[in-house]
């Protein structure tokens, strides 16, 4: 009873180590000094699947849809266990909401066919919409899980799962295939393993094996492809192109959702009356709010 | 683009049988919506029995619930839901759609959304309609949805001028319910269900609800706790205050990420909105996430050790110093004071 599994994966800005250099003067993000990093979330969707095969076997394959540099968290998806890693990028992805996004996953999985379960994060920190998951479920017309705390139970066609609801849990069957999303404490994701990080460290993109050849006339990308993938150290790049994807759907065009402002955030000057930290100055405090009612 | 419906729906989600308070929160924000768009706000229900609260939909200012009523609906599943759904908008085509951004409206919201090719902002913390000059285009009434973005550096206003239903979603709290003096004779119009098979692939084996959760909404004092507090024993501190002067204790994300209270009790953004009597905040930076979420708490007290900390821009009272310090010194201070 094998079951294979998708995990949609994503490299996110730590938005809770945000400095004053990465705000630009105009109140603009500078992305590229955002430190980029593995969405929790996905980690542990990753080791959903990553359980799942410990158990029944079948494969793992990783995707994230991003900019090249995207490629670290599949060599760390790789190191966790992943068999295989695919980046899906393109120029033209840019600017993309997440019905855009799903309409690019969704077709991705499509492309690689053949699975049971796709796995993902609840959602990624950098917009915490958890919309990119039932988004993409929806397209692929299969079922969706969200919330998902225990995999109760794997059956030829099914499966069972424990889901999160405000004030307690539901237990859900589902039919196969279905797509999954997890919550944070529903697994303790695995470590990298030594053996994978010293196997997989040379891992590489297209556009990776690109740069080696550059200035070097004596290397074809082709060449060093087909070495790579051999010695399955290829990390599986697809465009728009590779994918037939719709223009008109992918990106900016594709988005329904638009930014039409941003502005910087500017505290209002702070007119709050200066409180001594001494036992006086709490006293007084004290005083004021009792006599006000707010207190007592 | 000619704009034919101009409607307000809401969502309401009744959880076995209860309405949300988000649906009646959202009801009468879409009542404002619905007034500046000269058009009509209509609760959209699915459930059993909910005739009660169709008719309850009436006094936040809906003219029209739409409701399905069957069996098979009593308890939310996906499937069915969001094929009802989306049948009933690819029909009417509202203009604005909201659902609160509860369990249930994020896996609901996102799946109607993809099928009809709308636009979706999640967690918006304030809805506006406006007319919008964009790349050189000029729209009428769009619906403005506004949010914190980018870990709270930029507040950015999204809008979805190149379809014909606006989607949002906003968290429990955040909006004020509001009834409205004259409710409308309020109209009532039953949309069968007709059961497909799609609608069965996922069942429901058990379901546990408890539903007497932390109500912070309702809490006149709230002692709120981040994660300046360092660990999770020095947040003790913050629970024996709020119990010392009867108030609720809460936290920051960044309090709940590192374990020190649970999430129920989040307060912000995508937390719990509040807006109690006092609100003390000890050991926390005041990112706007979390303001967004207390900003309109009658008094608010902040202590920080760090004198420039956002927090104390929104604050009445500033206490900046150690809160392993000073949160004793007001305990103490409290008791001797009520002695
Ligand atoms: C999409 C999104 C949604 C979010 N939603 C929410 C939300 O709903 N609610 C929320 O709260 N956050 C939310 N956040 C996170 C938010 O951006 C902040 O990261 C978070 O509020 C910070 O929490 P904090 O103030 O506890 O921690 P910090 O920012 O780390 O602040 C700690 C503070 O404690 C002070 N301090 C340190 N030691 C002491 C001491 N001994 N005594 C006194 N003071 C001390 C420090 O000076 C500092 O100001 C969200 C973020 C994103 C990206």
């Amino acid at each position: 009873m094998i079951k294979n599994s998708i995990v949609m994966v994503k490299q996110v800005p730590d938005t809770a180590n945000i400095s004053g250099q990465v705000m630009k003067e105009d109140g603009t993000v500078n992305r590229a000094k955002l430190p980029a990093i593995f969405n929790y979330e996905d980690r542990v969707a990753l080791e959903f699947a990553l359980q799942v095969k410990d158990k029944f076997g079948g494969k793992v394959t990783a995707i994230t849809m991003g900019p090249p540099r995207a490629s670290d968290v599949l060599r760390e998806c790789l190191y966790m266990g992943a068999d295989e890693a695919i980046l899906i990028s393109d120029r033209k992805f840019a600017g993309a909401d997440t019905l855009a996004t799903s309409y690019v996953l969704a077709e991705t999985i499509k492309h690689i066919g053949n699975y049971d379960f796709i796995f993902a994060g609840r959602q990624a920190i950098d917009g915490d919409t958890a919309q990119v998951g039932p988004q993409t479920a929806e397209k692929l017309h299969i079922p969706q899980i969200t919330y998902a705390d225990e995999i109760l139970a794997v059956g030829e066609s099914s499966v069972k799962i424990k889901k999160k609801i405000e004030g307690g849990y539901e237990i859900l069957e589902s039919s196969l295939p279905v797509l999954v999303t997890v919550i944070k404490d529903a697994a303790f994701p695995r470590p990298f393993q030594a053996k994978r990080i010293m196997a997989y460290k040379n891992a590489k993109t297209l556009s990776e094996l690109e740069k080696l050849t550059e200035g070097n006339s004596l290397l074809y990308v082709d060449q060093l492809q087909d070495e790579y993938e051999t010695r399955g150290l290829y990390i599986k790049t697809l465009t728009m192109d590779d994918l037939k994807l719709d223009e008109s759907r992918c990106g900016i065009h594709g988005s329904p959702t638009k930014v039409y402002k941003v502005e910087s955030v500017v505290l209002a000057g702070s007119h709050h009356q200066i409180v001594p930290p001494t036992k006086e100055g709490i006293g007084d405090l004290i005083d004021n709010l009792l006599a006000d009612h707010i207190l007592g | 683009m000619e704009i034919q419906n101009k409607d307000v729906w809401v969502f309401i989600e009744q959880r076995n049988g209860k309405p949300a308070d988000v649906s009646f929160e959202l009801l009468s924000k879409g009542r404002k919506l619905a007034d500046s768009l000269k058009s009509s706000l209509k609760a959209i229900l699915l459930g059993h029995n909910i005739k009660p609260i169709a008719e309850e939909t009436f006094k936040y200012g809906a003219e029209e619930a739409i409701i399905v009523d069957n069996q098979q609906l009593a308890y939310y599943r996906t499937m069915p839901y969001s094929r009802i759904l989306n049948d009933l908008v690819e029909k009417y085509k509202p203009r604005v759609m909201l659902y609160g951004a509860t369990v249930i409206g994020r896996d609901l919201a996102p799946r109607v959304a993809s099928h009809t090719k709308s636009g979706l902002t999640a967690d918006c913390t304030d809805l506006q309609i406006s007319n919008v000059k964009y790349i050189k285009k000029e729209f009428k009434d769009l619906l403005l949805q506004i949010r914190p973005a980018f870990g709270g550096n930029i507040i950015a206003t999204i809008i979805s001028p190149d379809v014909h239903t606006q989607m949002a979603t906003v968290r429990e709290g955040v909006m004020r319910i509001e009834t409205v003096g004259k409710p409308a004779k309020g109209k009532i119009t039953e949309v069968p269900y007709v059961h497909e098979k799609f609608d069965d692939v996922v069942k429901i084996i058990e379901q546990h609800r408890k539903e007497n959760k932390v109500n912070l909404k309702a809490a006149p004092i709230i002692v709120s706790g981040g994660y300046g507090l360092g660990s999770k024993e020095n947040f003790e501190l913050v629970k024996e205050l709020a119990h010392t002067i009867g108030g609720e204790v809460a936290g920051t994300r960044a309090a709940v990420d590192a374990g020190f209270i649970s999430s129920d009790r989040q307060v912000g953004q995508t937390g719990v909105t509040v807006r109690p009597k006092l609100y003390i905040a000890c050991g926390i930076s005041g990112a706007i996430q979390h303001r967004a979420g207390m900003q309109e708490s009658n008094k608010i007290i902040a202590i920080n050790s760090d004198p420039d900390a956002p927090i104390f821009g929104v604050a009445h009272y500033g206490i900046v110093g150690d809160a392993m310090q000073i949160i004793p010194m007001f305990i103490n201070v409290f008791k001797q004071k009520l002695r």
